[in-house]
């Protein structure tokens, strides 16, 4: 190559070094100690805390007459519910897992019709202005009413106390599902329903492949605040129909006066009301990967 | 004779809150098949509007869009459209965004093995088959548009309408692109209709130039031939003289006859 060459064609004056990077070790520990101290960044604070309440509660409740037992009375008297949630005695008395699985049982239909419903609703509402401007204010207002002032009008209804309780939660659950679904849908990109036309997708189709996808978040959303509307109105339902149930163990146990019962049974309810909203959390968080991000 | 694609005397106007708006006014224009046309023009001009009403996504104020004598009236799957920011499903992988496609439009006509070969084909024709099972938001812009475009072209339509497809890519990416669209032009002949505010491009991909006025109710302008024989290298084109002429041609008309006073 002559010199002249050089200076019209850039070339590369030097080559560069290459480096070998070390192979990855193949001996693939587990590194425990690093496990170790992740599990206890994240158990020993709350850990603690939950130690120093005990401790406090203790103290405080430890006074002759005091109206509230301490938790030393409570692991005493009502320590079989605790390390024992499966027993049955027969007779209706049962250990406590039962009874929040009847609650659940409950829950699951009327969360269940809730999220049917309040998809399908929403997702009209969404699409439909006029739907919209007719309905969205009746629902503003319907919203708001508490769970159990549904409760005497329902009983009225259904004559039964178990269809009731589950039309509670129904109707407790159904608002947050409707309006996030609805505003989910009212913000579907402009371009998804352009590619939906040109393809000639019809409503059914819409709604499954465009529609139900794009809104999940949102739909998610409205499920997870609906589930846990209806953990609140399930207790609270079931204080006053009775039957088998976590809320009406508690109305059974303060009529007996059983407050140490009721304690263990508050920690329960809120055991699994923590875990009903993780669960659907966790689903949402399943079905809509990939959505979020854009 | 007429043409393949007719706009014919076609308004546009928007009414809202009771005022009204022109966006387009008398617009006509006769395309062949085969033919790729630009549609240039300042933002604001209407350009997206003209191509919207081709494919039926928004109606005709007056007049009326013709494709091979039917009339437009609803959008369609033989008048398909690359939009600018690619529109993927975001919870489809790259397959099976062509292939809600290839269902919908060829479902009844063809067999799932017959289904499965032509999502491959359009998919290896914008050379993306690699990336059949990744999501849109594991692939690069350019690549999106790459999907969006066999996505199209997989719907076999008559007329493919590209609303600015390249003008979210960055240069190097958009001119391997506008090269895959040569390349796909050359291999299909299909009919194109691009919009677009790129002058290069415009010159290097069309056999026709369409020049729009400045809004409100823009019009078509001029009607630029480039009498450039295909297939087209930008290499070879960057000096040449009906290649320079062309650009001055339309770059003249832009800056200088119907020059956007608002973005001074």
């Amino acid at each position: 190559m002559s010199a002249e060459a050089q200076f019209e064609t850039a070339v590369p004056s030097k080559k560069a070094k290459v480096f070998a990077f070390p192979a990855p070790s193949s001996n693939r520990r587990v590194d425990f100690s690093k496990l170790a101290a992740g599990a206890a960044r994240s158990v020993i604070p709350p850990l603690v805390v939950v130690l120093l309440l005990l401790l406090i509660w203790q103290i405080a409740c430890s006074t002759p007459g005091s109206s509230l037992p301490p938790p030393s009375v409570v692991w005493e008297q009502a320590g079989e519910l605790i390390w024992n949630p499966f027993f049955d005695y027969g007779n209706g008395d049962i250990g406590l897992a039962w009874r929040v699985f009847a609650s659940l049982q409950r829950v699951a239909v009327g969360f269940g019709l809730a999220a049917l419903v309040g998809v399908a609703v929403g997702a009209f509402i969404g699409q439909s202005v006029w739907a919209m401007r007719g309905l969205d204010p009746i629902f503003q207002i319907l919203r708001t009413v508490p769970p159990l002032a549904w409760l005497p009008l329902s009983l009225a209804a259904f004559r039964d106390s178990h269809p009731s309780a589950i039309f509670v939660i129904f109707i407790t659950a159904v608002w947050p599902v409707i309006i996030n679904t609805a505003v989910g849908v009212r913000n579907i990109p402009n371009d998804y329903r352009n590619v939906a036309a040109i393809l000639r997708l019809n409503p059914i189709e819409f709604f499954f492949k465009v529609m139900v996808p794009a809104a999940a978040p949102y739909i998610f959303t409205g499920l997870r605040i609906g589930i846990g509307l209806s953990w609140l109105a399930i207790v609270a339902a079931e204080m006053l129909t009775g039957g088998v149930g976590i809320g009406f163990f508690i109305w059974d146990a303060w009529n007996s006066s059983r407050l140490p019962d009721i304690i263990v049974a508050l920690v329960y309810i809120g055991v699994v009301g923590f875990m009903l909203d993780r669960l659907v959390a966790g689903f949402g968080a399943f079905i809509t990967r990939g959505t979020a991000a854009n | 004779m007429a043409g393949y694609l007719k706009i014919d005397h076609v308004d546009k106007s928007f009414e809202r809150n009771g005022v009204t708006s022109e966006v387009l006014k008398d617009i006509s224009l006769e395309i062949e098949q085969g033919e790729v046309i630009s549609i240039i023009g300042h933002s604001g001009c209407g350009k997206s509007t003209l191509l919207n009403l081709i494919a039926g996504l928004t109606e005709v104020t007056s007049g009326a869009i013709f494709l091979e004598d039917k009339t437009v009236s609803e959008p369609g799957p033989e008048r398909a459209v690359v939009f600018q920011n690619h529109s993927l499903l975001p919870w489809l992988t790259v397959y099976e965004n062509v292939n809600l496609a290839v269902s919908k439009v060829f479902g009844a006509k063809k067999s799932k093995p017959e289904r499965h070969a032509w999502i491959m084909h359009n998919l290896d024709l914008v050379q993306m088959g690699h990336a059949r099972d990744k999501r849109p938001a594991e692939i690069s812009g350019g690549m999106k548009q790459r999907v969006g475009i066999a996505r199209a072209l997989a719907m076999e339509p008559k007329i493919l309408l590209l609303d600015e497809p390249f003008g979210a890519l960055d240069a190097l990416t958009r001119a391997h692109l506008q090269d895959a669209v040569m390349e796909i032009h050359q291999r299909l002949n299909n009919t194109m209709i691009m919009i677009t505010h790129d002058v290069d491009e415009a010159v290097l991909l069309s056999d026709r130039i369409v020049m729009m006025t400045n809004g409100p109710a823009a019009r078509i302008g001029e009607v630029l031939e480039v009498p450039l024989g295909r297939p087209r290298r930008r290499l070879e084109l960057a000096g040449d003289r009906t290649y320079l002429k062309c650009r001055e041609a339309v770059l003249k008309f832009l800056y200088e006859r119907h020059r956007f006073v608002e973005a001074a």
